[in-house]
């Protein structure tokens, strides 16, 4: 699992059916510091995350676990939303 | 997932029965703005996308979840075309 910083949306109408109602958002993954690290991605929303929220993804196959499991081809997605950057500290 | 664009199809006549009737197509991976990235993959499509079409891939086991992909040999699954991406927080 991984901070990500939610940047954008994406549209599409025309999805495989096991997709359908499901809010997809673009996440910028973050070091430790929070800043930008390697390149966007699409993920799915499982938890109601927005634009500009810190969140955490997962990737794999386990991605499609928040989900009816069998049945959501996704390899990225949002499972938590971290309350606020001062919640990220490093020992 | 990551965004796509179609490059062009593959032909396979000899391949795993349970890729018969599977259409394969070269994508190249984009940016977000959506300028080329390097590189390329073979993906089967689900969705009848075309020529030019951006397009969500998904990659690993999770292809395999798209509908009509159980139990079949991919690792790439076209699951949409992308009408709009919107990127509207840069100071990330």
């Amino acid at each position: 699992m991984q901070l990500a910083r939610v940047i954008g949306t994406v549209v599409a109408s025309v999805k495989n059916e096991s997709l359908e109602g499901r809010t997809l958002l673009v996440v910028q993954t973050l070091n430790k510091d929070l800043e930008p690290a390697g390149k966007p991605m699409v993920a799915v929303d499982s938890v109601g995350a927005g634009k500009g929220d810190l969140v955490f993804w997962c990737r794999g196959k386990e991605a499609s676990f928040p989900f009816k499991r069998e049945d959501t081809p996704t390899d990225c997605t949002i499972i938590a939303i971290v309350d606020s950057n001062a919640h990220v500290t490093q020992a | 997932m990551i965004i796509a664009r179609i490059l062009g199809t593959v032909v396979s006549t000899q391949k795993d029965e349970r890729l018969l009737g599977k259409k394969l197509l070269i994508v190249r991976p984009i940016n977000v703005d959506g300028t080329d990235t390097t590189g390329y993959v073979v993906a089967v499509d689900t969705v009848g996308a075309g020529f030019h079409e951006r397009v969500l891939v998904v990659a690993g086991s999770s292809a395999r979840l798209a509908q009509g992909m159980k139990d079949i040999p991919v690792d790439a699954a076209i699951v949409g075309v992308i009408d709009t991406v919107d990127i509207t927080a840069p100071d990330v």
